[in-house]
């Protein structure tokens, strides 16, 4: 089954702009491009948009988008999301053309990571899969740039592409019922933060001492859509004077 | 006015009309899972309408009132009662201090509202005072309400303030008096009645089989009890792709309809997550939501397609009443002003 690419209604609240059907990075730059003209030039009556892998969805108020007579507001929407996806597309096609652009764009965020023990009890697990080290394991993981394509499942969760098919390992048979809240994992080939307490089935490798959901600022979560990351090693006492400061 | 709970229910918590423009965070929308009735009971109270309010879960609390205030019940009938003299639903009440509100269990429909004019007043987390459980934030520390949690009424409105005069002088030195004016809740059926809610296709509709496509918009469904503010589990015919489907993540909405691998729907309410990666056969339309909001488990629906366009209309004939019923409400407030 292959998604359709194009804009189309969600029910009565929301339209859904679709690049791809697949993670890809040239077409996660489309949805970085929508996601920006979206935020320059919101269309009257959008609410919000959710930027995801491949799509941008574009929640909007009925009530609200004043469409000329005979349009219902479904359509009128559909057609000034369609526009913005042109210009979209134009302008991530010309991107694609600047090697020097090339993934440069977007904040770098650095997050400290507590690898191994008791905050990674599975890293000897994912180092074993992969007949590695639990150290080689630690420099692959920290070892290159990750790119944010979405937040979901959770506050702040960030959905991160990039991470070295040599690390993957599967999700553990039995999910644990409470994963701390910082914990960084691996779930096949992809790796990710648990921003809040809650249960979970990913291989524990570390865990990071910075808060990935902040309720009190704006906006609320440390990553964004479209944000890099690098993980960055950081011993057991850097974590717990880390944590110190915090409180 | 404080409100003393002296005993929780099975589940309340503070909900307003939750926090919209989050969703890219992460962050769910949530909010009253029957927006529609706590903008109603907010109205009858004086409120504008955003209000928190609590959302009362099948089996009610206890609560104690320090201080006179004025409030209004709407939505499920849960069989209020205070000092064992039932409370009007859909009524502004006056209660006098120390009066204890008493609810029971669900006689008709799933979740109780109950406003108090100037709204609960707890701090607003991310925009609003909705309690997301998930999360664990907003409402009372991000929790459901327990026994001997306290909750202060805010600022009451001028409208507000104009009812409470009216009613104080009709009191009688009863715990509580009730506004001689009502709005009838035309939402209401026998429990055992089927409901029917409109739907549109979802996004890959065309993925499901003939039969399944057929069964959904045609035979009934029963709510499981593995359902809560995240969605609703159905029961009912299974639904099943013709092709294994595979996914990538994208955003999903209030309301829509998802279906597992195993092939039984759950439609998505307003706590659910952002995002979701299982094939959609169809859309709830927003102005029906209430209706899977206030439904029990062991209550049975049938889903009816319409158009978009159609789900649209319906949807502004419903924004038009709410607004006209505000209209009338601050009409009579002014006349019981002058009167």
């Amino acid at each position: 089954m292959s998604a359709r690419v194009g804009v189309f209604p969600l029910g009565d609240s929301a339209v859904i702009a679709r690049f791809g059907d697949r993670i890809d990075r040239d077409v996660h730059k489309k949805v970085r491009a929508l996601t920006r003209r979206l935020e320059q030039n919101p269309p009257p009556g959008a609410v919000e948009w959710v930027p995801a892998f491949a799509s941008v969805t574009v929640f909007y108020d009925p009530l609200l988008v004043r469409p000329p007579r005979g349009v219902p507001p479904y359509r009128h929407m559909c057609r000034l999301v369609e526009e913005l996806v042109e210009e979209a597309i134009r302008s991530a096609e010309g991107a694609m053309e600047r090697p020097e652009g090339e993934d440069a764009d977007g904040r770098l965020v650095e997050i400290p990571v507590c690898y191994g023990e008791e905050f990674g009890p599975d890293l000897e697990f994912v180092a074993r899969h992969n007949r590695l080290t639990p150290e080689q394991v630690i420099d692959l993981h920290s070892g290159r740039d990750y790119r944010v394509y979405m937040i979901g499942f959770a506050p702040g969760f960030p959905y991160l592409g990039g991470m070295s098919e040599r690390i993957a390992a599967p999700r553990k048979a039995s999910p644990r019922l409470l994963v701390p809240a910082g914990s960084v994992g691996i779930a096949g080939a992809q790796t990710g933060i648990y921003p809040i307490a809650g249960p979970g089935g990913w291989q524990l490798i570390g865990r990071t001492p910075v808060a990935l959901f902040r309720p009190a600022e704006h906006p609320p979560t440390l990553l964004r859509a479209g944000d890099r990351v690098r993980f960055v090693p950081i011993s057991r006492s850097q974590y717990d004077r880390w944590t110190e400061g915090e409180a | 006015m404080k409100l003393r709970i002296l005993r929780p229910g099975l589940l309340t918590t503070v909900q307003d009309l939750g926090r919209p423009g989050l969703q890219q965070y992460g962050v769910t929308a949530g909010g009253a899972l029957d927006p529609a009735e706590l903008r109603t009971v907010n109205g009858l109270v004086g409120n504008e309408g955003g209000e928190a309010g609590l959302e009362i879960t099948l089996v009610g609390p206890a609560i104690r009132f320090d201080g006179d205030g004025l409030i209004a019940i709407g939505g499920a009938d849960l069989q209020p009662e205070i000092g064992g003299e039932p409370v009007p639903l859909r009524r502004a009440v006056l209660v006098r201090s120390g009066a204890v509100l008493r609810f029971g269990r669900a006689v008709s429909g799933c979740r109780a509202y109950l406003a108090v004019a100037g709204g609960i007043d707890v701090p607003k987390v991310m925009g609003s005072r909705s309690t997301d459980l998930r999360a664990s934030v907003g409402g009372l520390e991000g929790r459901p309400l327990r026994e001997g949690d306290e909750l202060s009424s805010g600022r009451l409105s001028p409208q507000a303030a104009r009812i409470f005069r009216f009613l104080e002088k009709r009191d009688s030195g009863r715990p509580f008096t009730v506004a001689p004016w009502f709005l009838p809740d035309s939402r209401r059926r026998a429990p055992e009645a089927e409901r029917v809610v409109r739907a549109m296709r979802g996004r890959h509709f065309e993925e499901f089989d003939a039969e399944s496509r057929r069964a959904f918009f045609s035979r009934p469904y029963v709510v499981t009890p593995q359902s809560n503010r995240m969605g609703y589990r159905l029961d009912g015919p299974l639904l099943h792709t013709r092709r294994r489907v595979e996914l990538v993540s994208e955003a999903v909405c209030t309301g829509t309809v998802q279906v597992p691998p195993e092939g039984r729907p759950i439609v998505l309410l307003a706590d659910r997550q952002t995002t979701g990666g299982y094939p959609e056969i169809a859309q709830v339309a927003a102005v029906d939501l209430p209706v899977i909001a206030q439904m029990k488990p062991g209550e049975r629906l049938r889903f009816r397609e319409v158009a978009i366009d159609e789900a649209q209309a319906l949807l502004m004939e419903r924004e038009a009443g709410l607004k006209r019923l505000n209209r009338i409400l601050a009409v009579w407030g002014q006349c019981l002003w002058e009167g």
